[in-house]
């Protein structure tokens, strides 16, 4: 059983509530940062644990604080990334559903440390009916002193407003997030300049996911050295997973990061193994953009070690036999699974949702999509595949934002990995429409395990 | 930029530079000139924000700067950069960038209808040039293309949507030369285009100059569209009064006709400085209305020396590309055709710009 910080408490009942969340020990840690903490030493405490960005990057939070630009008489920013619209991860939902107090707590304490006094909490706009949640938090923490102005006696003001998306994938990128937050379209702008130093409204701002806030709050009831001892290496504390896929029991886990992942697909603690008895093809460790790993990758590395889930042993090898921790949507691939139906469906998801902003990720996210189409359905040449790399390859680093890479990654990874798939569906173009290609070489020696 | 501020060292293709501190990779390269200065399809000096879309300008970055010698880890948009003591920059040494220009040409043009035989821009269509220095012969995108229906915007402007590379000049340019933008960008994705929403005119005294920052023929002119092609016509510089602008402009004529009037380009392609030193954009009526010799003062021909197609007048020093269909069909193409056999106007033996004053007639019949 690993050790759990966020998820402690999720099954209190009534902890939506702030009552039942102020019983059990909520909100001590804005108290302890009120009454004893300067900002800058919540910046140290929070550099010290090696908090690294849970939205997908995996940046180190501590230091991505110490970048905020400071000039005088200029309000700073803390802007929350509520906007998680990767397919395969869930988990800032599940936070926020069930501890939006949580939050708003990492929320204090992190505008605390910045010194927002007004901060956003950007959500995307599927999530209607998580806002009236988030806004009843708001309220009750408001009521309780716990925002507004002079909260706990101290001088320190600060307000959260949440602002609700509209539904694209490209907000969740924080430069267009600001756009959007401003009532722009939601274009990613030109770095540099950075939001630390002009974010929203030419203010510096900081943007941090849901559950990196989240995780501010043991970090400061533990203090941060403390939490530092939880994990391995680099990747320090919990991590929230978002199982789904052929498993037994998708859902949101914590996890402390020093489990495998063969323990965390077949144990019964967390997702139970794959589904109908069926065998692991294929896996997606950290959300859609990241790249598919064949089985065998998926639970050794290309040097024969046993694969853990942390930022570090996911992507070991590099992409050319690893992966990325990303967000944590951990999607997961049975024998029965299509690669290229699956690849070919999350083409014409980046396709949707590009901004249409630079020409290599208008143009080329459409010709993955058309390519694929193509190729799923039996109608693709050999040349094809080839093509599909060179596209990928070119529009991959030359894009304004990350979704670029995000389109680009998961169809070099199919071809990578499953190129004997790809050229099966060509070969076969009847058969591949009725039945699929089914395990390769490898995944067979994989057995299921009991952990 | 204040006095005194030191230059900055910049070393673009192995040729050094010296600039002030905030000037982009890009306007070093053009201060170098020649082939080191990377093609720019959507940045335009002129208008505050542009740049960066396009991504035709990529570089790579081999050396950071004097204090953190560490290269970029991706090629960089050069309009948007700025250059740091001591950077070294590869524009056309790397191979990457040269791949990666070539991709990205690649995508601006699996989706653009290629009409340049029916295009107004075409001679002096920045697109063009592109596909002609970095394009491969053929396409490998063998979807249907994308296609928009054309929008009307008003008697004067003509948007075919479907030629636009995306570029926001024209947003910028309505933004930051009139007191209302009316048209912008819509939808997403391939999706996106240009429009004003609900169909309307635009009305503004300088909403012309859209026409002028287009850098393919998505924007043209309506008072000249299909009366000529460019290379047909021969620029020369002319003035007038104008309450609302600068008045300095350049008129295409051909014989005493004026076809087309248009600002005043430099040799990027970007509207020149005026006399005066105040902006080289030009009104409404400049450009629609004035369409009589009289109505100007005109102070001789241009030279232009980017656009060939259109300084050149003649091609006797271009280089052609080398013939390789007699050696593949065995035989002499029936339809090779040279420009002059089909241009009576462009006689191999005049240089138009370097006749004295407005073209006439009698020179064209000489």
């Amino acid at each position: 059983m690993s050790k759990k910080l966020l998820l402690e408490k999720a099954h209190v009942e009534g902890i939506r509530f702030y009552d039942v969340y102020r019983r059990e020990g909520g909100y001590n840690s804005v108290e302890k940062t009120l009454k004893t903490l300067s900002p800058e030493a919540v910046v140290e405490e929070v550099k010290k644990s090696g908090l690294r960005g849970r939205g997908g990057a995996g940046f180190p939070t501590g230091m991505k604080w110490s970048f905020i630009a400071k000039p005088e008489g200029v309000p700073r920013h803390l802007v929350c990334n509520a906007d998680e619209s990767e397919p395969g991860t869930f988990k800032d939902r599940y936070l926020m559903e069930f501890l939006p107090h949580l939050l708003i707590e990492g929320l204090i304490v992190s505008s605390y440390a910045l010194g927002s006094n007004d901060t956003y909490i950007y959500i995307r706009g599927e999530y209607a009916w998580i806002v009236d949640i988030l806004e009843q938090a708001i309220e009750e923490a408001k009521a309780n002193g716990w925002l507004g102005k002079n909260i706990l006696g101290s001088s320190f003001n600060c307000n959260i407003h949440v602002q609700r998306g509209a539904g694209a994938y490209i907000c969740g990128e924080e430069t267009a997030l600001i756009e959007s937050l401003e009532g722009k379209r939601g274009n990613p702008r030109i770095k540099p300049p950075f939001p630390a130093i002009k974010g929203l409204w030419e203010r510096p701002t900081v943007v941090n996911n849901v559950e990196t806030l989240a995780a501010i709050v043991p970090i400061i009831n533990m203090g941060g050295e403390e939490y530092a001892k939880i994990g391995v290496g680099r990747s320090t504390g919990t991590k929230l997973i978002s199982a789904c896929g052929n498993i037994n029991k998708p859902g949101v886990y914590e996890i402390d990061m020093t489990i495998s992942v063969e323990e965390f697909i077949y144990s019964e603690e967390y997702c139970g193994g794959i589904a109908n008895g069926k065998k692991l093809k294929a896996c997606i460790p950290g959300g859609s953009s990241v790249p598919i790993l064949p089985a065998n990758l998926l639970l050794k590395t290309a040097k024969g070690e046993t694969r853990y889930m942390n930022y570090e042993s996911l992507s070991d090898g590099g992409f050319a036999t690893g992966s990325m921790m990303g967000s944590g949507g951990f999607i997961v691939l049975d024998e029965d699974q299509c690669v290229v139906k699956h690849t070919y469906t999350l083409a014409r998801f980046y396709h949707h949702e590009s901004c249409g902003q630079c020409s290599p990720c208008r143009e080329g996210t459409i010709w993955l999509d058309k390519l694929l189409y193509k190729l799923e359905h039996g109608q693709g040449k050999l040349s094809d595949i080839d093509l599909l790399w060179d596209v990928q390859r070119r529009i991959e680093g030359n894009t304004i934002c990350p979704l670029g890479d995000a389109a680009a990654w998961p169809v070099a990874a199919a071809i990578r990995h499953f190129r004997d798939e790809f050229e099966w569906h060509v070969n076969n173009p009847q058969e591949s429409q009725i039945k699929n290609f089914g395990l390769a070489h490898y995944a067979d020696a994989i057995q299921p395990i009991t952990v | 930029m204040a006095e005194g501020t030191p230059l900055l060292k910049v070393t673009i293709d192995n040729i050094t530079v010296q600039v002030p501190a905030g000037t982009t990779i890009l306007n070093a390269a053009r201060k170098i000139g020649g082939d080191v200065a990377p093609p720019a399809m959507c940045y335009y000096s002129k208008l505050e924000g542009s740049g960066g879309k396009c991504r035709t300008c990529l570089v790579e970055v081999s050396k950071g700067s004097e204090k953190d010698p560490r290269p970029m880890p991706k090629l960089v948009a050069s309009c948007r950069t700025t250059v740091m003591d001591g950077m070294e920059v590869k524009n056309i040494t790397s191979s990457k960038v040269i791949d990666a220009r070539q991709g990205v040409v690649e995508f601006l043009l699996i989706n653009h209808p290629l009409d340049c035989p029916i295009c107004d821009q075409a001679g002096e269509c920045d697109l063009q040039d592109l596909s002609y220095s970095h394009g491969k012969e053929a396409s490998r995108y063998e979807f249907e293309k994308r296609i928009f229906h054309k929008i009307d915007l008003g008697d004067k402007i003509q948007l075919h949507m479907t030629r636009c590379i995306l570029c926001y000049r024209c947003v910028f340019a309505a933004e930051q030369l009139t007191e209302q933008r009316e048209h912008g960008v819509l939808d997403r994705g391939e999706h996106a285009q240009i429009a004003t929403y609900i169909e309307k005119n635009l009305q503004h005294d300088f909403i012309g100059n859209v026409i002028d920052v287009c850098p393919v023929g998505a924007l043209t002119d309506k008072t000249f569209r299909f009366k000529n092609r460019v290379w047909f016509t021969k620029p020369v510089d002319a003035h007038r009064n104008c309450t609302k602008c600068c008045g300095e402009v350049r008129l295409w004529m051909r014989g005493d006709e004026v076809f087309r009037v248009t600002a005043r380009r430099d040799e990027w392609g970007e509207v020149k400085e005026a006399s005066n030193g105040k902006t080289g954009w030009i009104c409404n009526e400049c450009r629609f209305d004035k369409k009589q010799v009289n109505d100007w003062v005109i102070e001789g021909p241009t030279h232009i020396n980017r656009h060939s197609v259109i300084s050149q007048g003649h091609y006797e020093t271009l280089q052609k590309p080398q013939e390789f269909l007699p050696d593949l069909m065995h035989r002499e193409p029936r339809l090779i055709m040279d420009i002059h056999d089909v241009s009576e106007v462009n006689r191999t033996n005049i240089d138009l710009s370097e006749i004295k004053g407005p073209a006439h007639s009698t020179d064209f019949n000489k």
